[in-house]
């Protein structure tokens, strides 16, 4: 796929999210000028650029779409319900015919085909009378010959003048300006170009020669003769070319080929003088291009120059297209200044920068080891600038997550109307940013939490009366960063989970015993137990394809956790923890039994020494708390004696504290993550692997895991009480 | 950065040209920014206009600066009916009359 094409692709699915969202905001505000001149304009665009890439579906769709805006913009026909839900349905299907374009629908083309054919059939009935006839049904049928494009601005009632002044007219005492000025008495002169591309170097260069050119858009009554009679004194001397008002978009591609000047530049000029509008040469070039390739180019049609002509218009639409957005949302002031980079370069960077971090640490663990004072201190500093660079090239991938809140807002809307439900969907946190690629996997997750808490978690709007709440409910999505964590949550003032029913469930599923005692967060954490997914679900509802435990697996595999909390009457918080990174961390460095393991330093609270006579026990105190203990040689079942002194790391994660029994403390470190291979994949307590200066290679602990752990044989000797006696 | 500062009060016409091409030339391989000081030529024509873009251009070749940084009515007339203005990019002064 071209570049173009590419370029094409990722602008049209920002413009019909932003098409989506705006359309959103019409049926909340129907009168508002703003939106609608917004929907109109993006609608526009993707016309526009469907008709750069040849994407003839998407072009001839979104015109008629464009041509009911238009209309509604005009006020010709009022905003409804109907109109709006239609034309959400037709930005889904541009989507579609995007995707085709892309060769990634998943929608087959006769299907397509159907959907986009009766969306016309629709859109006939809001339509001006001649949309009907002008789109034929099937959106690929070829064009006829060279067409005529209409006028539809200033520049088409212009005559273009192209000039090339002879080398002599300046000795010949005429000055070209004399010709120019002459012009205006014909008619008026709206743009002028002066060209002096045909001078040569400043050597060759003689003043007294002229090298000038000129393109003209002339406005004027006049005729071509009496155009060409101002040039009557040169005409000998000069290149001359005179287009009528109006003139096939062709004939100015020809001029383009037959001047000596780069096509390149000339399109731009052409451009400018407003003889053509980019988008006019664009489907001119089209129109022509079509016939050409049809009769295998029978007059050698210059394929190649129209190729380069249309490389010129790129800039000017690609411009255009930037400048038509940036007023469409309101995040758009900034996009002028974005710059798009291609994913892949930046994990390219972002693996070098590992790299760097890990060469570091070597040099640094050189100089500690030489005790070379100097050196030490230029390492440090060198380190200093690494985490530095490390941060900053992060910060690259980092994404606002508001971007994947918005796109709930047409899911909440959709899953209201189809379930006769009134939700509110309250956004906040969106400019918390993390790294994009935790974005991109957590948007499926998420929406099925999202739609969970629709479908099930808020009741409908009588139920909501007869139990005392608003007929609206509310689904709040909030994102905020919690050491070194970013912090999601869903929550919906709904009826809250059954308790029973998903104790009953699980009782009869075998996943726990008939008569233990469960806490409420241990039955709600059952929700994600994989036997209680899918069908007939505590829920109720099933056939989404993604059942609770697959929501929870994707996170683990993002490092992150979920965490239900829930009141009966009063609604559902689910909070999802995800890392902000998946390249690179702090980390905490300990030792066990000589091997070396990575705490993440986010999670580190303090460190403690542990006297001999605590070694046996699995809890400790902590300034009068009593936290539980793991001791990492027994957890991992390493050999060895246990020295006679212990240090322990008290870690944090999710609101809960515990200890970390290891041999000695090694300070901290950058580790840059390497995942565990497949084998490893049901290891617990280990979240990754890391490289250390020495060479050596470094576990890195999984608090997460560890805790829950620690916890379960907590609650295992709580349930059984005779073996905590034992 | 040098700046080679140059005034002009011959006219940049036809029958100049061919003198002022070589001074031109000479400020501009002079000096890191040639200002062009224009606001004494009292005629400019297409010739004149023509040997000022091939300065600006050579300049820019050279990644030097070349601006004119006053314009007589005649230099500046002709410079905005060429629609060559924003080429050379230098601010044009409205002279009070």
């Amino acid at each position: 796929m071209d570049e173009l094409k590419q370029v094409f692709l990722q602008e049209s699915n920002e413009q019909l999210d932003a098409l989506e969202a705006l359309l959103l905001e019409l049926e909340a505000r129907p009168d508002d000028e703003t939106t609608l001149n917004g929907i109109f304009r993006a609608a526009h665009t993707i016309k526009g650029a469907a008709g750069m890439v040849e994407c003839a579906a998407v072009e001839s769709f979104a015109h008629v779409v464009e041509n009911v805006l238009d209309r509604l913009r005009n006020h010709e026909i009022a905003v409804s319900t109907e109109l709006a839900a239609l034309m959400l349905a037709c930005t889904d299907q541009l989507r579609v015919l995007v995707a085709d374009e892309a060769g990634v629908a998943d929608v087959a083309a006769e299907e397509i085909q159907a959907r986009t054919a009766a969306l016309l059939a629709r859109l006939g009935e809001y339509g001006p009378a001649a949309v009907g006839g002008q789109v034929s049904a099937s959106p690929k049928a070829s064009e006829p010959g060279v067409q005529r494009i209409p006028a539809r601005h200033a520049g088409h009632t212009c005559w273009h003048i192209s000039v090339r002044f002879g080398p002599d007219v300046l000795r010949q005492g005429m000055d070209p300006e004399n010709f120019l000025r002459f012009l205006e008495t014909v008619g008026n002169i709206r743009h002028i170009e002066t060209l002096a591309d045909g001078m040569p170097a400043a050597e060759a260069m003689d003043p007294e020669l002229c090298y000038l050119g000129f393109e003209i858009a002339l406005e004027s009554a006049a005729d071509k003769q009496a155009i060409e009679d101002v040039f009557a004194f040169v005409r000998d001397e000069c290149r001359l070319a005179i287009l009528p008002p109006d003139s096939k978009v062709g004939d100015y591609l020809k001029l383009i080929d037959s001047l000596p000047e780069d096509s390149l530049r000339l399109g731009e000029i052409l451009v400018r003088v407003g003889a053509l509008t980019a988008d006019e040469l664009a489907e001119g070039l089209r129109a022509q291009a079509t016939p050409a390739s049809a009769d295998s180019a029978p007059e050698g049609t210059p394929i190649g120059e129209i190729l380069v002509a249309r490389q010129v218009v790129q800039p000017e639409i690609v411009a255009a297209a930037v400048a038509k957005q940036t007023q469409v949302s309101e995040k758009k002031a900034h996009d002028a200044k974005l710059i798009r980079v291609p994913a892949d370069k930046l994990d390219h960077l972002i693996n070098l920068v590992g790299e760097l971090v890990i060469a570091g640490a070597a040099t640094s663990l050189l100089a500690h080891t030489r005790r070379d004072g100097e050196l030490i201190e230029s390492s440090s500093l060198l380190t200093r600038l690494v985490e530095e660079i490390r941060d900053a090239s992060l910060q690259l991938r980092t994404v606002q997550i508001g971007e994947t809140f918005n796109r709930f807002q047409r899911l909440v809307r959709d899953a209201c109307k189809d379930l006769g439900k009134d939700v509110e969907l309250v956004i906040s946190g969106g400019e918390t940013e993390l790294d994009k690629s935790i974005v991109e996997k957590i948007g499926d997750p998420l929406m099925h939490l999202v739609r969970n808490s629709l479908d099930h978690g808020i009741e409908a709007p009588a139920v909501r009366e007869a139990a005392g709440k608003s007929p609206r409910g509310t689904l709040s999505l909030n994102a905020y960063h919690d050491a070194g964590n970013i912090v999601i949550e869903v929550a919906d003032d709904g009826a809250g989970l059954n308790r029973e029913r998903i104790l009953a469930k699980a009782v009869e599923r075998g996943l726990v015993e008939p008569d233990v005692h469960l806490s409420d967060r241990e039955v709600y954490d059952l929700i994600f137990a994989p036997g209680l997914s899918t069908a007939e679900q505590v829920t109720n509802l099933s056939g989404r394809g993604v059942g609770m435990d697959v929501v929870r697996r994707n996170l683990q595999a993002l490092r992150g956790t979920i965490n239900v909390d829930s009141h009966p009457g009063q609604g559902t918080r689910l909070t999802l923890r995800l890392p902000l990174t998946l390249a690179i961390i702090d980390g905490f460095l300990v030792v066990s039994a000589n091997r070396s393991y990575v705490i993440p330093l986010d999670a580190v609270v303090e460190c403690i020494e542990r006297p001999v006579t605590e070694h046996d026990r699995n809890y400790f105190n902590l300034r009068g708390q009593v936290l539980p203990a793991v001791c990492l040689r027994e957890s991992f079942k390493l050999p060895g004696e246990r020295p006679a002194r212990e240090s322990v790391v008290v870690v944090q994660y999710a609101g809960q504290r515990a200890g970390i029994v290891v041999d000695r403390l090694a300070g901290e470190l950058q580790a840059v993550i390497k995942p565990l291979g497949a084998i490893f994949r049901h290891l617990q307590g280990i979240g990754g692997s890391t490289i250390l200066g020495s060479g050596e290679v470094a576990l890195i602990l999984d608090i997460s895991a560890l805790i829950k752990i620690s916890g379960q044989a907590e609650q295992r000797l709580l349930a059984r009480p005779e073996q905590r006696n034992a | 950065m040098s700046v080679i500062r140059r005034a002009f009060t011959e006219d940049f016409t036809i029958y100049r040209v061919a003198e002022i091409k070589p001074e031109l030339l000479e400020a501009i391989a002079a000096g890191e920014r040639i200002e062009l000081d224009l606001a004494q030529v009292e005629r400019m024509d297409s010739a004149g206009c023509q040997l000022l873009m091939l300065a600006k251009r050579e300049a820019s070749a050279a990644g030097k600066t070349l601006a004119i940084v006053a314009h007589s009515p005649a230099v500046q007339s002709l410079i905005e009916f060429y629609n060559l203005a924003a080429w050379f990019g230098d601010p044009l002064v409205v002279a009070a009359q």
